[in-house]
């Protein structure tokens, strides 16, 4: 990481099963150039707790979106519990690349480039080919 | 219908359980036992949220999950009975007697556990809670997806597991 992207300010927390946080973040670093804004965090092996506390970390530090990846997932109801106990944060689960990549360009105020990110994420699930 | 799964998991309601477990059993209802989540509506609504449309998930105490355990098997739909810790599950043995085996899908780290598997870790009185279980003839053992090995419980209380 360079030392520009040291000094972002990171905007959104991207936690989900396995390498999925980082999988995705290393995607939207290589499509944008633009580095820190994310910081990713897998579920692999913590507590429900552990996983609220992680979230929580950087939400104190002035985060606001918290991205999940399966709406059914442990990462998700963690988040809703830290966004509960949160007046401003907001969860979007199932989040995917197209939506990720929204988010970052956007210069909206946290829950507006959640919601649009969420919006650009339904968009570009698409089936392309078959009968 | 039998009761597919009885499962203890200190995640509850995820994806393991809801996707893992629940698509290829063909999963219908969820029963959630637990006392503190029975008796929040905040709690309840929190999970309620993680099922998909496709599947019920219902909230009881140990208490009232025994009571309407007869009414459970006779559900016509497949289903999974999930606890957050092992005295749970043992406090639902004792009162449910047709409960014949135990899934111990997921109990993670914290301070004075010793891990088992990836993703297994007890206490010396867990232990002896999950012994207590299988003295009453109920198959105890340990397996977090359907693809994986499933691990008695002498195997994962003698250490050869974790090696």
């Amino acid at each position: 990481m360079s030392d520009a992207a040291q000094s972002v300010t990171p905007r959104g927390v991207v936690i989900g099963h396995g390498g999925f946080a980082a999988g995705l973040i290393s995607a939207v670093e290589q499509i944008t150039g633009r580095g820190g804004l994310l910081i990713g965090l897998s579920n692999s092996g913590m507590t429900p707790q552990e996983m609220q506390d992680a979230v929580r970390e950087y939400v104190d530090t002035g985060v606001r979106v918290v991205f999940t990846d399966l709406p059914g997932g442990s990462a998700t109801v963690c988040a809703r519990r830290v966004s509960a106990a949160c007046e401003g944060v907001v969860v979007v689960s199932g989040v995917n690349l197209p939506a990720l990549l929204d988010f970052v360009f956007s210069s909206d105020e946290p829950d507006e480039s959640a919601k649009r990110a969420a919006e650009r994420g339904r968009e570009t699930l698409t089936v392309i080919g078959g009968r | 219908m039998p009761v597919e799964l009885y499962r203890i998991d200190d995640r509850l309601i995820h994806g393991q359980v809801v996707v893992g477990w629940g698509q290829p059993l063909d999963i219908g209802l969820l029963v959630l036992v637990d006392d503190v989540v029975a008796a929040s509506e905040w709690e309840q609504e929190l999970y309620r949220m993680a099922v998909p449309p496709e599947m019920e998930i219902r909230f009881e105490s140990v208490e009232s999950a025994a009571a309407k355990h007869d009414d459970l098997v006779r559900d016509k739909r497949k289903s999974i009975v999930i606890v957050a810790d092992i005295g749970t599950m043992q406090r639902l043995v004792e009162r449910v007697p047709g409960i014949r085996s135990v899934n111990i899908g997921g109990i993670h780290h914290r301070a004075g556990r010793n891990q088992k598997l990836r993703y297994l870790f007890l206490t010396p009185d867990e232990e002896n809670l999950l012994r207590a279980i299988a003295a009453r003839g109920i198959a105890v053992t340990a397996q977090d997806v359907p693809s994986a090995r499933t691990v008695p419980l002498d195997e994962l209380l003698s250490g050869e597991a974790a090696a």
